[in-house]
């Protein structure tokens, strides 16, 4: 029977595939081997200038990828372990359950651009709540003007509004575990500590592999928060890498190197990505 | 010169009676003119009520509200009700109006008829913007604009961009601190030094640090020395040029302040500038606590708030302070940027110990009509709508409107006093910095308008924040931009670059 017929109706779907993720992957491509800026404006060729120029003439931008790093993974390891323990509370029967359930994703419903600007305001250094309340001690940290507390705010932030997505998909795993491992475990004197660790945590590993990697990709694009609370700084401190091909892409204009540092920086991102991803299934489930 | 402003007031003032009856008519409709009434002239409210634009359609992309944003959505409206043209206005952030015009510029689209941005973006887009026709260059508003904001909208002569705002940094300070006599003899007792408007960045560091950290006005609240935009990328770089006009802008040196326009090899790390950054390094112990993370509307908030004894930036703070419902309305006073007592010789390589003053003359907010649109005489009438004496005198008197005077009228005090209730002594020290800034001084310095004015000015926002968070002395930190500087003329091309530069040069040059 012949069933060429079935590419047609493949046709749509190959198209929208074609259109929304070949062409603009394919397009950024053949820009990051061309010069385009605000004064050459196309598509020339250059070879592999900008890679070069990356490589060879760019530690901005590897200071950036060494920073996000250490935000992602701080960020996403504090989401999970505050997630985890929230979901862990709400998953039992404990009183106003639905209220708390909501209230816990109240974060993640609202505007990240909006809520950090609310953010900003709370600590401000000189006019905020959060240094009212620290001056009655008679200090007044530099919650966006000092180099280490510039990354402590983008953390705070970022673990607020995030950890309520880290709670939401756990909480969908713990609701989803068999009845049967636990009673074992009771009828065997396993306490709530053993039970955590012997029957929560394992059965729970696959779906906090999934949430862990979910969030560093999420994580690892943080642009946002630091756009609106210290643009980079001071200096460069709180610069990570999607805020800095930001600058050279849309505030610069140098739409050829941005191309080629979201290509540098998307290779690195899936080869780290699954390299964490592996670990996690060796340490979580085989362990 | 001031015969030239008394003569445009009288102008002013005589079209205002002239039309005194139909100022009532327009004024009563639209309430925004209400203390002047409609003023005759070209684009007048009288003027484009007989133009008849129904039918066409006029999209505009301007900055977000309040900033000109709102300025420009409230002319829009008034324009629709006289002319019957129907005005879409897009909001923009500022960070984003320069590639919202410039992707579809380049795409060859014209999604926009009216693209406001700021005057230093002109050579980029020149070419893809239509130059103003002679009939607006030749009218008698555009006569009333000083020269320096006719220099600042125009490329080699022709004008591009249609002058709606005029902009240049300057010092506002506490009046009611600096001429207090009490402080004044608390001052010289503890310092040895009078206390008075600083005529030095030197003074006005001392000064700052003098009046840093203590409650100063008796409010209950502690004050401090300075105000000003520190933070990366949001027009830091700005604050940075002000600061180092004084040490590196020599009269005696023509041939550029930003590059050596011969050989384009950047100035920016000349001992000049470093003496500017370690000065701004030394300001972060009395800006208030996170000032180093101070963007303009923190500036404008704290000056205008009364946290600060100074300031310096473009009118805004000046004037949100001066508002009928500031806590220090009257309480501030204008003065030219501080200078030096020393200036950098870049060509005899040494310091000249004398003093010295350089204004800066920083790009205003501007608009301009595309090349591309089908309706650029509906455009450019609303532009020259927008600018219109009446309209105009209401938008400066608003300060989060982001209008400040850029026409030789605006230079007169009564406008202030009679309008705004300003003190009439702080009405003419304020008009008389701006005149001066405009119109007395032959060592201005120009903002940089080369091809990549954004890479350029990226890499000075970079390097100073470094420095000014103690990631890199001030020397370290301009030695990086100026190797960053060399890269981008490198890749951009030297000659092109100069080419653009060799305008600005002209002008700072007297040329």
């Amino acid at each position: 029977m012949n069933f060429k017929h079935k590419y047609l109706f493949l046709l749509p779907g190959l198209l929208v595939l074609l259109g929304i993720l070949i062409f603009p992957i394919g397009f950024t491509v053949r820009l990051s081997l061309s010069s385009w800026d605000s004064f050459f404006p196309g598509l020339d060729f250059i070879g592999l200038e900008n890679y070069t120029r990356l490589f060879t003439d760019d530690p901005r931008f590897w200071e950036s990828f060494q920073r996000l790093s250490f935000l992602s993974v701080t960020t996403v390891f504090l989401q999970y372990t505050i997630g985890f323990a929230l979901a862990h509370i709400v998953w039992k029967e404990i009183l106003f359950q639905r209220f708390f359930r909501v209230l816990f994703l109240i974060p993640m419903m609202t505007t990240p651009v909006i809520m950090t600007v609310i953010w900003k305001t709370v600590f401000h250094e000189s006019l905020g709540p959060v240094n009212d309340f620290f001056s009655l001690f008679g200090v007044t940290p530099l919650w966006l003007s000092s180099e280490a507390l510039s990354k402590v705010t983008v953390i705070i932030v970022e673990v607020w509004q995030w950890t309520p997505f880290m709670f939401l998909l756990l909480l969908a795993g713990l609701l989803s575990l068999p009845k049967e491992p636990f009673l074992a475990a009771s009828i065997d004197g396993a306490g709530p500590i053993r039970k955590f660790v012997y029957v929560t945590f394992p059965l729970m590993a696959p779906i906090s592999i999934g949430a862990i990697i979910i969030r560093l990709i999420e994580a690892s694009k943080i642009m946002d928060t630091v756009y609106v609370l210290t643009s980079g700084g001071p200096g460069t401190s709180s610069e990570t890498s999607s805020f800095y091909i930001f600058i050279k892409g849309l505030r610069e204009f140098q739409f050829g190197y941005s191309a080629a540092l979201s290509l540098t920086y998307l290779i690195i991102m899936i080869i780290s990505l699954t390299i964490i991803a592996k670990m996690l299934v060796k340490l979580m489930i085989r362990s | 010169m001031k015969k030239m402003i008394k003569i445009s007031t009288l102008t002013v003032t005589a079209s205002l009676l002239a039309v005194a009856a139909q100022a009532d008519k327009w004024s009563d409709q639209f309430p925004h003119i209400k203390n002047t009434g409609d003023i005759a002239g070209e684009c007048s409210y009288e003027s484009m009520s007989k133009k008849d634009y129904s039918g066409q359609k006029l999209t505009i992309n301007t900055h977000a509200v309040p900033v000109i944003g709102e300025p420009t959505a409230l002319h829009a409206e008034q324009f629709s009700k006289l002319t019957g043209a129907e005005v879409n206005v897009i909001h923009t952030p500022a960070g984003d109006l320069y590639s919202k015009a410039m992707v579809p510029f380049q795409a060859g689209q014209a999604p926009y008829d009216i693209v406001f941005g700021f005057s230093n973006f002109i050579r980029d887009w020149k070419q893809y913007l239509q130059p103003v026709p002679a009939k607006y260059v030749n009218m008698r508003q555009m006569q009333d604009v000083t020269q320096s904001h006719i220099d600042v909208n125009s490329w080699n002569g022709e004008m591009i961009q249609f002058p709606i705002d005029g902009d240049r940094h300057y010092l506002k300070y506490r009046k009611d601190v600096i001429d207090n006599p009490e402080y004044q003899a608390k001052y010289k007792a503890e310092t040895g030094n009078e206390l008075r408007i600083p005529r030095t960045w030197k003074e006005y560091g001392e000064m700052a640090t003098f009046f840093n950290g203590w409650d100063w006005d008796n409010d209950g609240e502690l004050e401090y020395g300075s105000a000003e935009v520190m933070k990366k990328d949001d027009l830091m770089f700005a604050a940075f040029f002000s600061r180092s006009v004084a040490y590196a802008k020599n009269p005696r040196v023509p041939g550029g302040y930003f590059f050596d326009l011969e050989s384009m090899e950047p100035l920016i790390n000349g001992p000049g500038f470093v003496e500017a950054l370690t000065d701004w390094v030394e300001a972060t112990k009395y800006v208030p606590p996170g000032g180093i993370n101070f963007g303009l509307g923190d500036e404008i908030n704290s000056f205008g708030g009364g946290q600060t004894l100074f300031s310096f930036s473009w009118d805004d703070a000046f004037v949100a302070a001066m508002q009928d419902d500031s806590p220090i309305k009257n309480k501030v006073g204008a003065a030219p940027l501080p200078g030096s007592d020393r200036v950098w010789n870049r060509t005899s390589g040494s310091w000249e110990n004398e003093y010295n003053q350089a204004p800066y003359i920083v790009w205003g907010w501007t608009a301009a009509v595309a090349k591309a649109s089908k309706k650029q005489d509906v455009a450019f009438d609303y532009l020259c709508f927008f600018a219109n004496d009446a309209n105009h005198q209401a938008d400066i008197a608003i300060g989060r409107f982001g209008v400040n005077p850029f026409k030789k009228s605006d230079f007169d005090a009564d406008i202030y006093v009679e309008r705004q209730g300003w003190d009439p002594e702080i009405a003419q020290q304020y008009a008389d910095t701006l005149m001066e800034m405009e119109e007395g001084s032959t060592n201005r310095v120009f903002p940089l308008r080369v091809p990549g004015v954004f890479q350029f000015n990226s890499a000075i926002a970079t390097g100073t924040s470094k420095a000014l968070a103690g990631q890199l002395s001030p020397q370290e930190a301009l030695d990086e931009v100026a190797a960053e500087w060399k890269k981008i003329v490198k890749r951009i091309g030297a000659d092109t670059v100069r080419e653009a530069y060799a305008v600005g040069v002209a002008l700072e040059d007297n040329l």
